[in-house]
């Protein structure tokens, strides 16, 4: 537990240093308050608007840990809120609707996964393959148009609340919560982290590493269905060339300011989280902050920028070195500066 | 000599993979550097081009002392390396890449005639007619081949060292090469050939130095040297360690069969054999590199299949289609290459002493923390593994203790036949021993076990039986007092080999 404390640490320092920064330029960040039995406020909103991004966090981390990455992700959350607007408006009632979406969500994870495992097709190529062409299949489900459902329900998944929290925001750490137990309390963790860094060697120990791979696909596809679920109630319609868009590139940042490596290996899905956290405070806090909306991106960026460079393990060495050098030098000065005494 | 090395020594964490080594390369000689995986060769070639820095010792270039830092740097000295990844630019001219770095110009531009004839004048007395405009990736292997050695004589011309390049070659294009490398030897370049075909190293060589375990076992003439003396040298046949003292017994006490390999096979990896493996056995296998050692253990773990025969034990037929289906039939194996196929280096000692296990259990079923660290402690007290605790990355470990993690991850297993593939390789003599007598110690507790090995003294110290490899067959089974290096050189060595090219 305290290891996995430490594991976050610079990743909460990150958060804080943001809610710091932004607190200049709007001093009410962290207030909230109760409105109509439900809790208002810049936290909240963040937390809910980067429902989308952390959820696909989750999922993404599993497979980058394999070694591997999922561009699919963003376009799965259109198919999928496709699919859960379709189903609704189809009348197949709330359970459906949602039964379908995850469906869909497993099935294009294992297209992802039978691919990339059986197959033996590299992750990136593999699941390019469903970034590109999957928009074309949500288009179908939505007959080219965007669908527009109403029915409360399923919107209770966007902008409802539980217990005065969004919705998404509780989704969105459940499912955090949920895979992080699944993966400490079980073996899977220590599975998928043998096969992202030596998949010949957990083979040959008898791991499955094809089932492995392909689970991991299914539960990004799942995470992925799951936020689709979420921008689709949100809009209370699915928009099939919009949906989700660039955001599996969010999710890979998310896993990356995370620090994990995208060559596989240890992960931490509290990191990843915190990471999907950070990106949506960046995005919330220049809005915030009042910048004019042209600024956003480049804001974005640069404070992207600073994060990673801050957090990059060369560097940490280097900071190590000097701050080392430093106090030699100053023993040493000291020392110097006893002797004539003596 | 035109270049030599004195005491030259480099050390790598947990092994010494070069142990002060003297090399000699007259002007106008090829001299073959032989010796198993891991005897050093590709260290020393290392250090003479600069690839890596030695730690002592003194290499001598005409006389002179040098420390080339780079391998442009060897080159410029005038030592040329072509190595068996051919490092060609395929989508490039061959006059393009003959030139390449030092193209003529002209006003600023690549002057393309000049190039060309440069090309062609490089290529003249290699016996090959091309067209030098046309890409390399046109050519054959054995054409790139002679190209990247004319480019290297052209850029260093004294020194030309060869790592393994006839792996890729047939036997009409070993020919054509090695016209090319007597001509290159006649017009006063010294050429070290690095091969493990012994016939070509008697066909082509004028004198032969072998490595093992790092350090120089001997510098012959080709002509003063014998295969049978030469497979000697390189494998190793002097006891001198203390578990090779162990007096055999048992060797000819009937054991009850534990499993039985009939007909096992692959076309293109191992002939068809047929093997029974004793209850408590240890079985060596025998052979050089490349001779179908390894094809055996991986066919009898799963990992490449059998395609013919049948392997059964007491119960009836075994299913070894995979390593998942052969753990499941009580088997372990510990592979050659450690670093790729045994440690999951980022993973600690603990994950991977309990990985095996885990996985047999299944994910859902994880090994509660307590009994995981408590197997943990129990391997590093008993295989007596370094490390700073059970916590640690198991890459932050020396060679021996590696393959101790990978011993103590099948150990706990508890399987009935282990195989091991050099388990020894690339450790320091400590843990070489350990290993050896905790080998025994296993056998003397009924568990059945298969070790590869390219060092004889090891195979006699260890094995009850042992079983010779040759070209991709089992070619004799050798027990009890049958058991000495003679009879196993004698073997790997038979007069009646096939030409070493069908190996491939």
């Amino acid at each position: 537990m305290r290891n996995a404390l430490r594991r976050v640490i610079p990743q909460l320092v990150t958060l804080a240093a943001l809610v710091a920064l932004i607190s200049v330029f709007f001093p009410d960040v962290l207030r909230i308050e109760v409105m109509d039995g439900r809790l208002v406020g810049p936290v909240m909103d963040i937390l809910k608007r980067g429902a989308p991004v952390g959820l696909l966090a989750i999922g993404m981390t599993l497979v980058i840990a394999t070694r591997g990455i999922d561009l699919s992700v963003g376009t799965v959350m259109a198919i999928t809120g496709a699919v859960a607007a379709w189903s609704i408006t189809q009348g197949y009632g709330l359970g459906g609707a949602l039964v379908l979406a995850l469906l869909a969500g497993v099935a294009a994870g294992l297209w992802n996964g039978t691919l990339v495992a059986i197959a033996g097709i590299q992750p990136i190529v593999a699941t390019l393959i469903l970034m590109t062409s999957g928009r074309g299949i949500a288009q179908l489900v939505t007959e080219g148009r965007i669908l527009t459902f109403s029915h409360e329900g399923l919107a209770f998944f966007g902008s409802g609340t539980l217990l005065g929290v969004p919705v998404p925001a509780v989704l969105w750490g459940a499912t955090a919560i949920g895979v992080a137990l699944l993966m400490t309390r079980t073996a899977l963790g220590m599975l998928i982290e043998a096969v992202g860094v030596n998949r010949s060697a957990a083979s040959l120990a008898g791991a499955n590493a094809r089932v492995l791979i392909v689970a991991v696909y299914v539960t990004s596809g799942l995470c992925a269905a799951l936020a689709g679920i979420v921008a689709t109630a949100d809009i209370r319609g699915a928009d099939a060339n919009n949906a989700g868009l660039w955001l599996e590139l969010d999710a890979i940042l998310a896993v990356v300011i995370g620090g994990n490596s995208l060559l596989g290996g240890r992960f931490s899905i509290a990191a990843s989280v915190l990471g999907a956290l950070i990106i949506q405070t960046v995005d919330t806090g220049i809005l915030l902050a009042g910048f004019p909306s042209d600024y956003n991106l480049v804001i974005k960026a640069g404070l992207v920028l600073l994060i990673l460079v801050v957090q990059s393990p060369n560097l940490a060495h280097r900071w190590y070195a000097l701050r080392r050098t430093a106090r030699e030098q100053r023993k040493a000065a000291m020392t110097s500066a006893k002797e004539p005494g003596e | 000599m035109l270049l030599t090395t004195r005491s030259l020594t480099k050390t790598f964490p947990g092994a010494k993979a070069l142990d002060s080594v003297d090399f000699g390369l007259a002007a106008g000689e090829v001299h073959a550097l032989l010796g198993e995986n891991g005897a050093g060769k590709s260290t020393l070639i290392k250090c003479l081009t600069g690839a890596y820095t030695r730690d002592s010792g003194d290499i001598a270039l005409d006389g002179a002392p040098i420390s080339p830092r780079s391998t442009s740097e060897a080159q410029e000295l005038g030592i040329g390396t072509v190595y068996q990844e051919i490092n060609l630019l395929p989508n490039l001219t061959v006059a393009q890449n003959l030139t390449f770095g030092r193209e003529p110009t002209r006003f600023g531009m690549v002057d393309g005639h000049a190039q060309r004839r440069r090309a062609e004048t490089m290529l003249e007395g290699y016996g090959i007619d091309i067209d030098v405009s046309r890409d390399l990736a046109a050519y054959s292997v054995a054409v790139r081949q002679i190209v990247a050695i004319a480019r290297a004589v052209a850029l260093s011309g004294k020194v030309l060292i060869l790592d393994e390049p006839t792996a890729s070659l047939d036997a009409r294009e070993v020919a054509t090469l090695f016209n090319v490398l007597r001509g290159l030897r006649d017009r006063g370049l010294g050429i070290v050939f690095v091969s493990h075909f012994l016939d070509q190293v008697f066909e082509l060589t004028d004198r032969v130095t072998v490595l093992r375990n790092g350090r120089k076992v001997v510098t012959e003439n080709t002509a003063d040297l014998d295969r049978v003396r030469l497979i000697e040298h390189m494998l190793g046949h002097a006891l001198e360690d203390e578990v090779s003292t162990r007096a055999r017994t048992g060797g000819a006490t009937a054991r009850p069969d534990l499993l039985r390999f009939e007909g096992y096979g692959r076309p293109g990896r191992i002939e068809p054999f047929d093997l029974s493996v004793g209850k408590g056995e240890v079985l060596g296998l025998a052979g050089l590199l490349g001779s179908g050692r390894t094809e055996s253990a991986e066919l009898m773990f799963g990992v490449t299949p059998a395609q013919t025969g049948a392997a059964t034990d007491a119960g009836g037929m075994l299913d070894l289609s995979s390593p998942r289906a052969a753990i499941a039939a009580g088997f372990g194996f510990a592979p050659e290459e450690r670093k790729e196929d045994g440690i999951v280096a980022d993973l600690s000692v603990r994950e991977n002493i309990v990985l095996a296990l885990q996985a047999r259990r299944g994910w859902a079923r994880p090994i509660p923390r307590a009994e995981q660290l408590r197997l943990a402690q129990m391997y590093i007290d008993r295989l007596d593994i370094r490390t700073s605790g059970p916590e640690q990355p198991v890459g932050d470990l020396s060679g021996g203790n590696q393959q101790k993690v990978v011993l103590a991850r099948w150990l706990a297993m508890t399987p009935r036949f282990l195989i091991l593939d050099e388990p020894t390789r690339g450790i320091d003599v400590g843990a070489h021993a350990e290993i050896l007598r905790l080998i025994r110690h296993l056998a003397a507790d009924g568990m059945s076990i298969l070790v590869i090995s390219s060092e004889l003294d090891e195979l006699i110290a260890v094995a009850d039986r042992v079983i010779v490899v040759r070209d991709r067959r089992h070619v004799a089974e050798l027990a009890g007092a049958d058991i000495t290096s003679d009879t196993i050189v004698r073997a790997i060595a038979a007069p009646d080999a096939k030409p070493t090219e069908a190996a491939q």
